[in-house]
């Protein structure tokens, strides 16, 4: 009973979506308010009856509902809870009903924060909102219906992939899908703007903070999604550059260059035809992403579900949507008035120079994913394109990129004074190419992206500091500023956007360490041990005792114990398991790890090796020492911060006042 | 309207193009190394435990075979099974398979449960056999000439269009090819 009412809910939704999509944009052209004011209730309405549909779902998962087609292909009633309640969003069908909820839900905060808009530009943000989930709900209901009955009702369900029961991953594709779903709020900001031929500070002001949310959520995705990688895949990887990965990279790479220029619409009213297009892309991105992860177009051999007819109506769907909102911007971005004029060197160069990489490296990214497809439609040879391109082509691209953010936030508007620049940051770069020089003089055998990485690193961090400790004048705590109550007085009035751009670009720059330690001087000792063996790996000692099985709720396992000591003090025991599960039967290995500030020890432990009687046997077993590796979450969590701190800037919760644009952009272009 | 501003559209109208011809394709259909190879020695034990095992000496017989490589634990399997066993029953083709990476007792129960089509079954428990054969993932199903040479490989599982528009035919050329060598 509960599934038909989820399914009859989501057709209710789809219903209000539909009018939502369609009453308020015409009311908004023929200046009517009743039916502009339609949005709202549509808006609340839509979420109400969503959350319902995704409760029945759950529900069905929770009390393990087999005679739900759905439920029997992801779940088993075997299954720990909190695998039961992600398995609802562990697969295809579920997570577009993920979708639509979290599409809901914006559409519904749009309509309870947006109280300050303008009555007809809300009504065309929530317009566009409900066009695009309309898609979404026809989408799942013609599709991809996860309340299919099935009959005969099986008695067990065939289980979740067990690589995917796990709670690094039960909470990546919630977070991912706030991400891009946040993206279709700036969207939707951009094509009511388009519509109504007018993008002000004001306008910036109100697209920023979705833009910095969804950034936020993205950068959580991402970061949860590569943690996951790392310490289950068991190759001690975190970044392969694959097609799903790079799906949701790339509009990641946008919603940053996104998050930037409209800064620069905010501040000088700018770049503002850009910007509009930039955020049509991200949400373009987001789509795209779905489509390929959806449609099976690149995806492994290994993924037999996809299905060709959901990549048809997906492609059209992309075709409405982003050749929609192209079309608009082709025909309207031409009204659009150019802004105040600045000179190269100035912050908003540096902000146009930022996002240019930014979508230049978009661009390669695109190209090494697509470009399979492409030569396959081309020629028909059958290719993949691996990390050497991506690191090829992409790290190129962020040296410049992180040498500019450095200096940025040291420029004034308008046009910056090169000589006071180099003042401020003369002694940052002298440390910046000594730290490059010792590495070098240190790794004289090792790669040269370490030194480069390196210097890089310790100069993004130096120079986002020297610039915080710059607007503090920390440095002045003379009488005329007010000595240290008058520093604690600016640390407390010093605005959040400047926290956040610290905590964020300092973030990077511990990313930048981490990355380049753990890449550069990881060891790694691959070797086939038997009970009492030590094996030394980068001054630690690891000594294998055994091996015992247990047994989980749904797996049984063999469970390596090693014990690591260094100078023959203990360090840590490590208990590396090699799972086998029963339903489906899959083996996956749990790598123990044990992280420390100076890097992370990881090991695995692999097949039974028999040898005959008299060795006994022998287990394989992967041993690594990566330097720096923590870092590489911490930089990820400061980047997370910076974003949530930024957020709460009252700038952006107060809102714009309605008009703000006479006392600035003076000099016009005309 | 500026000309600029048509740049962007322009660039997704030929990237829709280039998605919606990848939709056409099959990044699936992998050239298999051993098309029109003759197929790798081996010898697998009997899934039923008999001492017949199934090797490649079968599959030179003289009549088109298929071999389909299967696991109870693989969904897809079980998705394709019955067209298999139509295969097999309609077509009066001889349907090998190759048990892969499985438990022999749960292969028998999946097949005590679905039907077995399979004229002999070898349990290739580790997938050593399975690397010979250039084994991607399972189900692939591999269409074989009397005299054991690969006409085709199919990954993923069979469903009607692909038995009618794939399978028969390659069968129709194994035919053909088997009675041509024959002949000479």
């Amino acid at each position: 009973m509960t599934v038909e009412i989820g399914h009859f809910s989501l057709i209710l939704a789809f219903a209000l979506a539909v009018i939502q999509g369609s009453l308020p944009l015409w009311g908004a052209v023929r200046s009517d308010r009743r039916l502009m004011t339609v949005a709202s209730g549509a808006a609340i309405g839509q979420l109400l009856f969503v959350v319902i549909s995704f409760l029945c779902l759950m529900n069905a998962y929770i009390v393990s509902d087999f005679s739900v087609l759905n439920v029997v292909a992801n779940s088993h009633s075997q299954k720990p809870l909190l695998y039961k309640i992600s398995g609802v969003w562990g697969n295809h069908e579920g997570s577009l009903l993920l979708w639509v909820l979290i599409l809901a839900l914006f559409g519904a905060a749009v309509d309870l924060w947006g109280r300050n808009l303008p009555l007809s530009f809300k009504a065309r943000v929530l317009g566009v909102q409900a066009l695009i989930a309309t898609g979404f709900y026809l989408f799942i209901l013609l599709t991809s219906n996860p309340f299919e009955r099935v009959f005969p009702v099986p008695l067990e369900g065939r289980g979740l992939n067990p690589l995917l029961q796990d709670p690094g991953l039960a909470f990546h594709p919630p977070f991912l899908y706030l991400g891009y779903v946040g993206l279709s709020i700036a969207f939707s900001f951009a094509v009511a703007a388009l519509i109504e031929g007018r993008v002000d500070p004001v306008w910036a002001r109100w697209v920023r903070p979705w833009t910095l949310a969804a950034w936020v959520f993205l950068t959580i995705g991402i970061a949860l999604g590569s943690w996951w990688a790392y310490y289950e895949l068991g190759w001690g990887g975190w970044w392969f550059w694959d097609p799903v990965e790079n799906a949701s990279f790339m509009p990641w790479l946008v919603a940053t260059a996104l998050l930037h220029s409209a800064i620069v619409v905010e501040k000088r009213d700018s770049l503002k035809s850009w910007t509009v297009l930039l955020a049509i892309i991200a949400f373009s991105f987001s789509l795209l992403g779905t489509f390929l992860v959806r449609s099976g177009v690149l995806t492994s051999v290994h993924a037999f579900a996809t299905d060709p007819e959901r990549g048809v109506f997906i492609l059209i769907f992309l075709c409405l949507v982003i050749g929609g909102s192209l079309t608009l911007y082709a025909l309207k971005s031409g009204q659009l008035q150019p802004g105040g004029l600045f000179a190269p060197f100035s912050r908003e160069g540096a902000l146009v120079f930022n996002n240019l990489l930014l979508s230049v490296s978009t661009a390669t990214v695109l190209l090494g994913t697509l470009y399979p497809l492409f030569l396959d439609a081309v020629t028909g040879d059958k290719v993949s394109v691996g990390p050497p391109y991506f690191n090829g082509t992409f790290i190129p691209l962020m040296i410049p990129l992180v040498i500019a953010m450095g200096v940025a936030p040291h420029l004034s508007w308008k046009r910056a004074d090169v000589g006071a620049v180099w003042g401020r940051l003369r002694v940052v770069s002298v440390l910046s190419v000594i730290a490059a020089l010792v590495t070098a003089y240190l790794n004289s055998k090792g790669p040269v992206m370490a030194v480069a990485g390196v210097g890089l690193g310790v100069w993004l961090l130096l120079a986002t500091l020297q610039d915080f400790f710059a607007k503090l004048r920390l440095t002045s705590l003379r009488a005329e500023s007010g000595g240290l109550q008058g520093a604690a007085k600016r640390v407390r009035h010093l605005p959040k956007s400047v926290w956040g751009m610290t905590f964020a670009h300092g973030g990077m720059a511990i990313l930048i360490l981490g990355v380049t330690a753990s890449s550069s001087w990881q060891t790694e000792v691959l070797d086939i041990v038997k009970p009492g063996d030590v094996l030394h790996v980068a001054g630690y000692d690891f000594t294998f005792t055994g091996v015992e099985p247990v047994a989980g709720p749904n797996y049984t396992a063999l469970r390596g114990h090693i014990q690591v000591t260094k100078n023959g003090v203990a360090v840590k025991a490590l208990q590396p398991e090699s799972r086998t599960y029963f339903n489906p039967p899959m083996e996956t290995t749990e790598a123990a790890i044990h992280s420390m500030p100076g890097g992370d020890l990881f090991a695995v432990v692999g097949e039974r090796q028999t040898r005959g009687e008299a060795e006994g046997d022998r287990w394989a077993v992967r041993l690594y020492h990566k330097p720096l590796l923590p870092w590489l979450w911490a930089g990820a969590a400061l980047m997370v911060l910076g974003g949530l701190v930024s957020l709460t800037d009252r700038r952006l919760r107060v809102g714009a006042p309605k008009k703000r644009m006479g006392h600035h952009g003076g000099t016009n272009a005309h | 309207m500026r000309i600029k501003a048509l740049l962007p559209l322009l660039l997704f109208l030929i990237l829709a193009v280039a998605l919606g011809i990848g939709l056409t394709l099959k990044p699936r259909e992998i050239p298999s190394a051993l098309l029109e190879k003759p197929v790798p020695a081996f010898s697998l034990p009997n899934l039923e435990g008999s001492a017949d095992h199934f090797t490649d000496e079968d599959l030179r017989q003289g009549q088109v075979t298929v071999v389909n490589v299967f696991a109870s634990w693989c969904a897809p399997c079980r998705v394709e099974h019955p067209y298999l066993t139509a295969l097999a029953q309609d077509h009066d083709v001889a349907l090998y398979g190759i048990n892969y990476k499985d438990k022999p007792a749960d292969a028998q129960r999946f097949l005590s449960k679905l039907g077995n089509p399979y004229l002999k079954i070898g349990a290739d428990v580790n997938g050593r056999v399975g690397i010979d054969w250039g084994v991607y993932g399972v189900p692939e199903t591999f269409v074989i000439d009397g005299h054991g040479g690969i006409v085709y490989k199919h990954i993923g599982p069979i469903n009607t269009g692909d038995v009618e528009a794939k399978i028969l035919p390659m069968i129709e050329k194994a035919r053909h090819r088997t009675a041509k060598v024959q002949d000479q």
